[in-house]
């Protein structure tokens, strides 16, 4: 252990013929000397500052979300020195005249004064909701990249799911502060909240008294909100974020496949330096990003909403991005309730409420555990998959996403019917048919174009890439030059696994006895069918040999002139510096 | 001819001993009002009858009765574009006002004249020029809590307009002219409820103008002010200026190789 800190104050002076003599310890490496004989720190750093992570952009979309997290607990700190969670209602004689006098809850008093007496308290407060706001989007970008490239499975199965929680948690805490200072939008939504909790059938109103305190809005759930938003949840979402990236260490991060790159190695660049620095980098980016916006971009400008007042309401009136498909399921709810014995069970709210959210997070935490069943793979991966080679489950994720993104604009249909003119009507009648229609025809559309960009791939390694060069036959027709991919390109092409169709009754006991499956068994061979059926293989063996031949004989056929005909030494394959066309035309 | 002697008599009498002042300005009025009417005749009369009488037609009302609607109304429809109406839908749009603003007195004056209305507002009733500064902040205190009760459910919270039913929309308040506001609470256009002075007094009116004009003369406390539209444009702007930049620098950290020269060769760890 000492010798391993002695390292860095003794570099031999020399490596000529005379014995080089230790340098004097620095007094910096006798300070970190003395703290490693205590903590031992450099056993455990030695391996953890080399540690190799494989370089691509789309690894770092996760950082971002862990940096905005950073810049959220960092601008939080410094706006709990100021807030007061408390509804007791005060008069506020602040610096914003607009308001002067008024009376409010001393939460929304306090953040007037964070907004305008605080020095650089707005530009805090802003930044920290766009932080937030950028933290739920990192986290969905993130796991966008994950279930693309099947980064989620074997052995990483656990780490989707704590994903999947911290996605879940970190929408509850915005809304948690979005509903702290008592502003007319934080009222507005919690009222929301309390008719979705209401909404549950028989225990609705008793959860409802319980979360308020009594009949809404009361004057506890503020102080209660708070607590939640800045110890219960954070330190939730920490102690998650931790064991995320402990199992992203002991795992070790995923990578393309490509020359020199295997199931059981990680090729890249160690820790320190260069990730520390990258990282570290990273972490101003998004600092500087937050500020930038936090100064610039006015966001929740709760002087002109004004303090919650139930009589009053605003138009524009919607939640933060990241509820807005909650707030569009809502709006384009048919009115469904039914009245049973002098009770209402208000289908209206409750299914969009409380039903819809549950399954979608449902669905996509369960599907690598559904994408395992199917296809009975108990193998380890570590090397990515490309988005293409998965069609269905690519084609899967982009109809989510577009289903996101059609209840977001439902949930700003109003906005979208001043800004553009629209009928607001027309608008949620169009959504209420679109979320069913439009994922569909996206899954399609998606499912064939990865199926078209597989078949592209296949025509590369068989035919060679297009050169761009045309050329023409004695008997006059055009056809294009291809030339063969480099072997490296072709690796990586051909570095997937071919997909097998699981078919009903095809598993083998120990004693060679074919396994009939249960009812569940001609589910999953339909899933299998429907997964993977349509997928493009990559070719085998023999047909690139075949390709590789076809191309070696052509070569062969031209090698036999003596000079090749003229305009061919254009072909893409020789020196062409200086050359022109011959015979002088 | 002895009668039109006598009538020709009577009236130069009348001229030259009549109160000047008096003449002058009924006969300006009716001037106006007869200016007014040629004005109405071109313009307005086809949906809203040769006397202002409405139109109805087979599918309902086709351009409704001006009597009583008052000169506050014709001013306000005619001052901000609306009419004469540029093609027919649930709502008039705005647009280039064609008429000066004689015409448009000329106007008011013959539609005043159909029947007892509200009169186009002066300066005095739409602003708080005449009161103290104390008074005045109080007063757009108080306008502000009018505002944020009566109109911003449809107008949104800082007058950026809104969207209603089938089409219909309330309007932003940002370029709207004070006294057009004024009129618009007084007479309830198209969508609007009329305010009437029982419901908010002409001083509670000036109060919510002055309370538009105040945050409108505010420096963006927050910085630019993302069309004022409320959540959903700061969720675009999340993504699109947000997302996209980080996503950007990303790709930009990830292109550049960690060695100062270009050849990219890892070192391998070797999984234990």
């Amino acid at each position: 252990m000492s010798s391993t800190s002695n390292v860095a104050g003794s570099v031999a002076s020399t490596n000529g013929t005379t014995a080089s003599t230790a340098k004097k310890q620095g007094r910096g490496a006798k300070v970190v000397g003395w703290a490693d004989e205590r903590l031992g720190l450099a056993t455990a750093a030695k391996k953890n500052l080399r540690k190799v992570f494989p370089d691509h952009w789309s690894f770092m979309l996760g950082e971002i979300a862990l940096w905005s997290f950073v810049v959220l607990l960092i601008t939080g700190v410094f706006l709990t020195f100021w807030f007061k969670p408390s509804m007791a209602e005060v008069q506020y004689f602040g610096s914003y005249s607009e308001l002067n006098g008024m009376h409010m809850s001393e939460a929304f008093k306090s953040t007037l004064d964070i907004s305008f007496d605080v020095r650089g308290g707005l530009m805090v407060r802003q930044m920290h909701h766009w932080a937030a706001m950028l933290f739920i989007a990192a986290m969905l970008v993130h796991m966008a990249r994950v279930f693309l490239t099947g980064a989620f499975r074997k052995p990483r199965e656990i780490n989707w799911i704590i994903g999947g929680v911290l996605i879940l948690l970190g929408i509850v805490e915005g809304f948690a502060g979005y509903s702290l200072p008592d502003d007319l939008l934080s009222g507005t939504g919690l009222r929301i909240a309390d008719g979705m909790v209401k909404s549950t059938p028989v225990v609705g109103t008793y959860m409802s008294f319980f979360m308020f305190g009594g009949e809404f809005p009361g004057d506890v759930i503020v102080p209660r909100l708070y607590m939640a938003h800045i110890l219960l949840i954070p330190g939730l979402i920490l102690a998650l974020i931790a064991a995320h990236m402990l199992l992203l260490v002991y795992h070790k991060h995923t990578q393309w496949p490509g020359p020199g790159r295997t199931e059981e190695n990680v090729v890249g660049f160690p820790m320190l330096p260069v990730y520390m620095a990258k990282a570290g980098g990273f972490f101003f980016i998004v600092f500087g990003t937050c500020a930038l916006m936090g100064g610039l971009l006015t966001i929740n400008p709760v002087w002109k909403y004004g303090p919650y007042d139930p009589s009053k309401v605003t138009a524009g009136s919607q939640p933060d991005w990241y509820m807005g498909i909650a707030e569009g399921m809502l709006r384009i709810m048919p009115p469904w309730e039914t009245h049973l014995w002098g009770h209402t069970l208000s289908w209206n709210i409750f299914v969009p409420g409380e039903v819809l959210p549950i399954v979608l997070l449902a669905m996509v935490l369960a599907w690598p555990f559904l994408e395992a069943w199917v296809t009975g793979d108990k193998r380890e991966h570590h090397l990515l998959q490309r988005p293409r080679n998965a069609p269905v489950r690519t084609a899967f994720l982009v109809a989510m996403m577009s289903l996101y993104g059609l209840l977001w604009a439902a949930g700003g249909n109003d906005v979208l019917a001043v800004l553009f003119h629209l009928n607001l009507n027309h608008i949620t009648y169009f959504m209420r048919g679109a979320v069913f229609i439009i994922p569909v025809l996206v899954f399609i559309f998606t499912k064939r174009w990865c199926i078209s960009l597989q078949r592209h791939d296949n025509e590369k390694l068989l035919h060679g890439y297009e050169t761009g060069i045309i050329m023409r036959s004695p008997e006059g027709g055009y056809s294009e030059r291809h030339l063969p991919i480099s072997e490296e390109s072709a690796y990586t092409l051909t570095a997937r696994d071919r997909d097998e169709i699981y078919v009903q009754g095809s598993d083998v006991d120990e004693n060679g006895v074919a396994a009939p499956g249960g009812k569940l068994a001609g589910l999953r061979a339909k899933l299998s069918l429907g997964m993977f059926g349509d997928n493009v293989q990559k070719p085998t063996a023999e047909e690139l040999e075949e390709g590789h031949h076809h191309a070696e004989e052509e070569h062969a056929l031209e090698a036999g002139l003596d000079h090749s005909a003229d305009g061919h030494q254009f072909d893409g394959r020789h020196e062409v510096e200086g050359e022109a066309l011959r015979g002088g035309h | 001819m002895v009668m039109l002697l006598g009538l020709l008599f009577t009236g130069t009498l009348y001229a030259a001993f009549a109160p000047a002042n008096a003449e002058k300005g009924s006969d300006n009025q009716d001037e106006q009002i007869a200016a007014g009417r040629e004005l109405f005749l071109v313009g307005c009369a086809f949906c809203h009858g040769q006397n202002g009488e409405g139109i109805n037609s087979q599918n309902g009302q086709y351009g409704p009765s001006l009597v009583g609607v008052g000169a506050a109304a014709v001013d306000f429809q005619v001052g901000t574009g609306r009419m004469p109406m540029a093609q027919p839908g649930q709502q008039a749009a705005t647009k280039d006002n064609l008429y000066s603003d004689e015409e448009i007195e000329q106007l008011a004056a013959y539609v005043a004249s159909l029947g007892p209305g509200p009169s186009i507002p002066t300066s005095d009733e739409y602003s708080l020029d005449n009161l103290t500064g104390e008074q005045k902040s109080e007063a757009i205190v108080r306008g502000g809590q009018l505002f944020l009760a009566n109109c911003s459910a449809c107008h949104n919270f800082e007058g950026s307009g809104g969207a209603m039913p089938w089409g219909k929309k309330a309007p932003s308040l940002r370029e709207t002219s004070d006294k057009h506001i004024y009129e618009a609470m007084l007479t309830g256009p198209q969508q609007m409820d009329v305010f009437s002075n029982g419901n908010i007094a002409p001083e509670d009116k000036a109060a919510i103008i002055a309370y538009l004009n105040s945050i409108e003369e505010n420096p963006g406390y927050g910085g630019f002010s993302l069309g004022g539209l409320g959540p959903v444009s700061e969720g675009m702007f999340a993504w699109i200026v947000g997302i996209g930049g980080l996503v950007g620098f990303a790709y930009w950290i990830a292109a550049h190789s960690a060695r100062s020269e270009k050849t990219e060769t890892g070192s391998e760890e070797t999984n234990a």
